[in-house]
């Protein structure tokens, strides 16, 4: 997916005054902030399995080399195939040899980021090959030719309306204002005939369990179990960072992965695969595969980014960010939107492209506070920031006017007898314009000053003191 | 036994912000403390915490000014200032510091004895005779810094339940951020100006003729964007209303 993520300040402005995003937003906001709240109120102590999930995903980086490969000796020994994919072209050309080998012409997929991340939609398409979305909301997106706005709920940023009319357009059906259940019965129809005659399935993978070599994959929809199993040739594609050592760790993490992303205490599907149909098996494909793709992750572990790593993409922290939730996940303009996104697409296409997503944020500190593993996601924005500062990134008459400030917040004779002067000298009241501001000033007046420094007033009074003793 | 030995001498971080352009936050303080037992120093050679600096990435020019408050502050019992994220940036010192060990420790034992000014009243000195009226209906911004960081949110209430003829009506969303965000607010002012209207709608519909806040970062935010709307909605800094101090809304003193 080619990035926009350079135009966040024009994608932002363009979100906040559109009223269908706007419309769908203000839709999904309370939903996932109540439910997840009510999941972790009803569950016993959720702080505990919070620091239980942060030390898993420590020790599984701590020791990531041994866990991938006795992950990747067990999926091998249940005759699945393991593939290693450096970048997203890697991971590209693997999906496509897979492919070509399997003599595919239709291809199904269920929700994967990452396969988002390494944009193996396109890939597939270009080399004459249908790719189909079997996840409601990735479906409806693929329909509309746009990408996902959200890491669990892709097509949120759609209201009804939209989804009706896109139907309409590629259905068929009466381009009305139909219910929810209605729409469900119809992308399940249309899809119904996509499973069947597809030959390959991709599904992404939650969690990789090292010592069995198991995919845990969770779902509400069922649509990745038709994708694992229909198919002649299943393929997961997963990030390195998804191992966890046991299956009892993978339950933990399930745990806090359903209720910090829907606020349920277990998803619908909860799937354990463990490669290919076996003899004795009647359901289940002839082929497994396992692409594993690094694509930065491998940096980011010998890194002060390292922390990003245990991200289990639960979303908890898009539904928690206020910015998300005023312009959607568009305005990012890459795969991964919201604090989450603001961390990783900067590792991932680089610090460059992308200098407005560590700066977007207010650092109110909610997504950390609510985060399952605990990133501590505004240090990790904040040290994105030191990082533009010390490359230079970070440019205009802001960064000169935070220069010059703190340039005279070290010298505080000086400081204190200008900003006298400054208190002394303004008007007071509040300032419709101020000089050199447009920021502050275009939708906020600005309280001056009342003619004196507190500091000033002070040694006033505490020579007043003096004479009086 | 020297008289004073059981009155904390606390030295008052200001906040530039307070300093600048409501100096009457920073008496409300003194007023509170005093009344509290304290003894209240000024010492001149604070300026900023750095906060703008260790936000937006120059961490030369923050640590410069964390090593410059440490000294100005450290000879006290204990750091307080009329700020969450101030505080918060005291706090955070440490962290600031942490490649230079010596500096660390020092920056370690003024973390420890740095406080928010209610949440030093309260958790601190057990304190809350207020002794103020402010007969109106209000509400309470939680500032994100004070609230996550420090853990401020009882504090400032059980203060205000003392004040005389006040009547607080809690926001629906008291948990959302307002949009300041420091220099956030500058680069992206239709994303700040936006989370500022849906505070302002949060507020408006408590019927409140006031909000109060504990940092005035959110509240010039607020009342800026308030005072740009037309709004009867007063804005004050909590210590000004603690102390009795509250007289003209922040930015609404005659030119």
């Amino acid at each position: 997916m080619k990035s926009t993520a350079h135009l966040f300040p024009e994608q932002a402005r363009a979100a906040l005054t559109d009223e269908n995003l706007q419309a769908a937003l203000r839709f999904a906001k309370g939903g996932f902030i109540d439910k997840r709240a009510a999941a972790v109120a009803r569950y016993p102590d959720f702080e505990t399995l919070r620091e239980r999930g942060r030390r898993i995903k420590d020790h599984t980086l701590a020791h990531l080399d041994v866990y991938l490969e006795r992950f990747a000796a067990a999926v091998e020994a249940r005759g699945g195939h393991v593939h290693w994919a450096p970048d997203a072209a890697a991971a590209r050309s693997i999906l496509l040899d897979i492919c070509r080998r399997a003599g595919a012409r239709t291809v199904i997929k269920g929700k994967t980021m990452v396969g988002e991340e390494i944009g193996v939609n396109a890939a597939l398409e270009e080399a004459g090959l249908e790719v189909v979305e079997t996840d409601l909301g990735e479906y409806i997106i693929q329909l509309a030719k746009e990408p996902p706005s959200h890491i669990i709920a892709p097509a949120v940023h759609k209201t009804r309306a939209q989804i009706c009319k896109l139907f309409a357009e590629h259905h068929g059906s009466p381009d009305t204002l139909r219910e929810a259940p209605e729409l469900v019965a119809e992308a399940r129809r249309v899809l119904r005939e996509k499973f069947l005659a597809a030959d390959v399935g991709i599904t992404g993978g939650n969690f990789l369990v090292a010592e069995t070599g198991t995919v845990v994959l969770v779902t509400n929809e069922g649509n990745g179990d038709l994708c694992l199993t229909l198919p002649r040739v299943h393929v997961v594609l997963a990030g390195i960072e998804k191992l966890v050592p046991t299956l009892d760790d993978a339950a933990t993490m399930v745990r806090l992965l359903v209720r910090s992303a829907t606020g349920q205490d277990i998803s619908t599907y909860t799937t354990f695969i463990t490669g290919a149909r076996r003899q004795d098996e009647a359901d289940g494909p002839d082929e497994y595969h396992m692409v594993l793709l690094d694509n930065g992750r491998s940096r980011m572990l010998g890194d002060e980014f390292r922390e990003m790593l245990r991200c289990i993409r639960c979303g908890s922290c898009l539904n928690h960010c206020p910015v998300y939730n005023a312009v959607g996940g568009h305005a990012y303009g890459w795969v991964y939107p919201g604090p989450m996104g603001s961390v990783l697409t900067p590792q991932i296409i680089g610090l460059d492209a992308t200098k407005d997503l560590p700066n977007a944020c207010t650092l109110n500190g909610r997504c950390q506070e609510i985060c399952p593993v605990k990133i501590p996601l505004p240090d990790l924005l904040r040290r994105l920031r030191a990082l533009q500062f010390e490359r230079g990134l970070i440019r205009g008459p802001q960064c000169w006017a935070l220069r010059l400030w703190g340039w005279l917040a070290r010298r505080p004779a000086l400081y204190h007898g200008l900003t006298a002067l400054i208190a002394r000298l303004s008007p007071r009241g509040a300032a419709r314009r101020l000089p050199l501001d447009s920021g502050w000033t275009q939708s906020r007046d600005f309280p001056l000053p009342q003619r004196t420094t507190f500091q000033r007033a002070w040694s006033r009074q505490a020579k007043e003191e003096r004479r009086h003793d | 036994m020297n008289a004073n030995a059981a009155r904390p001498r606390i030295g008052l971080f200001v906040t530039c912000l307070v300093d600048l352009l409501r100096p009457g936050v920073g008496f409300a303080a003194v007023k509170l403390l005093e009344s509290a037992g304290c003894i209240v120093e000024v010492p001149g050679g604070q300026t900023c915490c750095g906060q703008p600096a260790y936000n937006s990435g120059d961490l030369s020019a923050a640590r410069a000014l964390a090593k410059q408050t440490i000294q100005a502050m450290e000879s006290y019992d204990y750091v307080v200032l009329p700020s969450g994220s101030c505080a918060g940036t005291l706090r955070d010192y440490p962290r600031l510091l942490a490649v230079e060990p010596v500096w660390r420790q020092r920056a370690q034992e003024l973390a420890e004895r740095t406080f928010e000014l209610t949440s030093f009243l309260v958790d601190v000195l057990g304190w809350d005779a207020v002794d103020a009226e402010f007969p109106a209906t209000v509400t309470y911004h939680d500032s994100c810094a004070g609230l996550r960081q420090l853990g401020i949110k009882q504090q400032p209430r059980r203060l205000l339940a003392k004040v005389a003829g006040l009547d607080l009506r809690e926001l629906r969303e008291t948990e959302d951020c307002c949009g300041f965000g420091g220099t956030f607010c500058v680069k992206y002012p239709e994303l700040s100006t936006r989370l500022a209207d849906d505070k302002i709608a949060d507020i408006e519909q408590t019927g409140a003729r006031a909000v109060l806040g504990g940092d005035l970062g959110c509240l010039l935010h607020i009342a800026g964007r308030l005072h740009r709307r037309g709004s009867p909605v007063k804005a004050y800094h909590v210590a000004e209303v603690l102390a009795g101090m509250a007289d003209q809304g922040i930015g609404e003193d005659k030119p």
